[in-house]
């Protein structure tokens, strides 16, 4: 794993990438470490309010521990019209969450995201990095339950 | 260079890779390959088709033949049949309305009224190659602005040709332009603004991934004309698959010399970054999305002063739409007159939509600015399925207006649409049938952008926040008259008192729904209960 120094210097220590160093921080534990946050602002030479307030600005962040898995659904109008709703039911009911929280194994976070640009497919929702469609619940479950 | 009898496009778009199409393509080259056909019959893969509904789509050529829905376990049949017989699959071709099938692209109803002009490429050439968009013209736009036409030359053509931003607010590109080009700074920038967030849309994310040397060569031509050196491309973080196509493209346009210092040996030097979001709607906005591209949290800017004048490190700065950058070229290579031959003398061009909800053909497709929303829906998009009544179609994404069967001839451009109490926007398009309910609608709408208003200014921040909440009283039969009329004074108070285009438009869905669905609303207060039977 890169250290915090590692990657503001791969950055160039330029603070305007900010956001892209802070993905790199993200990835491995899906959450930003008050240690990192205070890291960064440390090697850019910037407030640590600076960087907090950009790690919480944007959803993609996260400065609370969050699952191996992180599910972004996608409840905006066009799934909402292809039954999203019953979806997302039906994903709550399987892990036992409700959105913005974590299942106690640590394994998925449940959060809401605005569209994904896949409306011709909706109901969609992002597993990670993968973009799911077409989503019925049983098919939402079957997708969760194949997760490994 | 090998020749090959016959090629096949796989569509690797978003909506179709997530019908496997990569897997489909896979299982075709190995089949192709089984057979022994591996010399004669190339497989590419393609941007989006448009047909997204039907994916996986798969073309072969010379013949032109569509195929849809094709599975893993259809390929054998393709293969054997089509590929080494001859002889057509008639159970892949598509059903359209009628019982024929359809199997070129002239038998479809849903590209015989489109008209490409920023799709010209989608679909048609493999986006990770700079030489197949070279042969279809790729960067000849901007060869000619370079050797033929000063900076002003090219500001004025695009001015003539009347061309509108296409990112949703509609300001006239030309005058954007000249205003960059007019303002004092030592250095400028170029902006491509890709964050589209706007629900419904998703026409930028299949431009950048079925033609992304157009918009470098729309950013090239903008960064000549207005004098920059240097530009961004602030694409959403969830947009995987088109930062990685377009990434690829600027490193093969840097190989052929098309960015970097010194471009086709003439003294002009102009580069590209690509920046990605990290989940913000409001990033949409241009001065947020600057102060993004900043590293810094997506807050907006107060305006005056605007980015041409102070923007991107407070230097004059360029900020255009995707799809705004994809019309540069082919205004460039064929003059403005040619530009405004196309859609009407107000607004000329063609704009693309992204067909979303109650609607056979779901997916992307570009038509001349001012056909009608009956034309699009009915025609094009081939009705509402399952013998559904179209109720409601709302224009420009959950920012556009709602509106009602009354307004099906309302000529799709922008200052119609306008007239209309709508707005064109973004360019999506939500069609709603009569299972649905417009103030359940409403509530997804608010609650959309109470998550997204980013917090600075009272009026979005507080006022998002109430109407949610007042709309779920309506919703759940507990509203009253009283409840109408503060939906309708906070709306007009965003609409005026917000900093930004977020809390500004906000209200536009609800007001347009008020007013198209008053009906709807009064019903919900009088004990009746949801009429369309979904609120509860």
């Amino acid at each position: 794993m890169n250290t915090v120094k590692e990657i503001v210097a791969e950055h160039g220590h330029e603070s305007s990438r900010l956001l892209e160093m802070l993905r790199c921080l993200q990835s491995p534990t899906n959450y930003l470490s008050e240690e990192a946050i205070v890291g960064v602002a440390k090697e850019l030479n910037v407030p640590i309010s600076h960087v907090y307030g950009v790690a919480s600005f944007y959803s993609m962040y996260s400065t609370k521990p969050r699952g191996k898995y992180i599910i972004r659904f996608c409840e905006s109008a066009p799934c909402h019209i292809e039954g999203a709703a019953e979806v997302l039911e039906a994903v709550q009911d399987q892990l036992q969450i409700a959105v913005n929280e974590t299942t106690t194994d640590g394994k998925f976070s449940l959060e809401l995201t605005s569209c994904l640009g896949v409306c011709g497919v909706a109901p969609a929702m992002m597993v990670n990095s993968t973009v799911y469609g077409n989503l019925t619940p049983e098919k939402a479950k079957k997708i969760l339950a194949a997760t490994e | 260079m090998t020749l090959h009898r016959s090629h096949v496009l796989v569509c690797s778009g978003s909506n179709c890779a997530l019908h496997s199409s990569s897997f489909v393509k896979d299982r075709l080259t190995l089949e192709i390959s089984q057979a022994g056909l591996g010399d004669e019959i190339r497989v590419l893969e393609t941007g989006c088709f448009g047909l997204c509904a039907q994916g996986p789509i798969m073309v072969v050529y010379p013949e032109g033949i569509h195929y849809c829905k094709v599975g893993l376990e259809d390929i054998g049949e393709i293969v054997q049949e089509h590929l080494l017989k001859g002889r057509i699959v008639n159970r892949l071709l598509f059903k359209g309305t009628s019982d024929k099938n359809w199997m070129t692209k002239d038998d479809f109803d849903f590209y015989r009224k489109q008209e490409r002009v920023v799709l010209r490429n989608a679909g048609v050439i493999d986006p990770e190659n700079i030489e197949e968009s070279l042969v279809r013209g790729g960067y000849a736009a901007f060869g000619k602005a370079l050797s033929e036409m000063t900076p002003s030359q090219v500001i004025q053509e695009i001015t003539d040709s009347g061309l509108q931003g296409r990112g949703g607010a509609g300001f006239p590109t030309g005058r954007k332009w000249q205003f960059t080009q007019e303002a004092a700074g030592d250095k400028k920038y170029v902006v491509c603004n890709a964050d589209e967030g706007e629900p419904g849309t998703s026409k930028d994310r299949l431009i950048l991934e079925g033609d992304p040397h157009t918009i470098i060569e729309g950013m090239l031509i903008a960064g000549y004309a207005i004098g920059a050196t240097q530009g961004f491309v602030y694409i959403r973080g969830e947009y995987l698959l088109s930062i990685e196509r377009l990434q690829k493209a600027i490193n093969q346009a840097r190989e052929f010399g098309l960015l970097g210092k010194g471009i086709l040996g003439s003294d002009f030097e102009f580069d590209l970054e690509i920046r990605s979001g990290a989940g913000a709607y409001v990033c949409g906005e241009e001065t947020a999305l600057l102060n993004s591209i900043e590293g810094k949290r997506g807050e907006p800017r107060f305006k005056p002063p605007y980015p041409a004048v102070r923007g991107l490190w407070q230097k004059p700065t360029l900020i255009n739409n995707v799809e705004t950058l994809a019309n540069i070229g082919p205004i460039i290579q064929n003059g403005s007159d040619w530009f405004r031959q196309i859609g009407t003398p107000e607004c000329p061009g063609t704009k693309v939509f992204t067909l979303s909800g109650n609607i056979c053909n779901s997916g992307l497709i570009e038509v001349p600015m001012g056909m009608t929303l009956r034309e699009i829906i009915y025609d094009i998009g081939g009705g509402i399925p399952d013998g559904h009544q179209f109720k409601m179609a709302q224009t420009g994404g959950t920012s556009g207006g709602c509106i009602s069967a009354d307004l099906l001839d309302v000529p799709m451009d922008i200052p119609s649409l306008a007239k209309a109490g709508t707005a064109l926007g973004s360019g999506a398009l939500l069609v709603v049938d009569d299972r649905h309910c417009v103030v359940d609608l409403a509530k997804t709408f608010l609650r959309f952008f109470a998550h997204e208003s980013c917090g600075q200014c009272t009026p979005c921040r507080e006022g998002t926040t109430v109407l949610l909440r007042l709309m779920n009283k309506l919703a759940s039969g507990k509203g009253d008259a009283q409840d109408i009329t503060n939906l309708q004074r906070l709306s007009t108070t965003m609409q005026q008192a917000s900093l930004c285009g977020l809390g500004q438009t906000a209200p536009l869905p609800i007001l347009s729904a008020l007013t198209f669905f008053a009906d709807e609303f009064h019903a919900h207060l009088e004990g009746q209960g949801c009429p369309a039977g979904v609120c509860g």
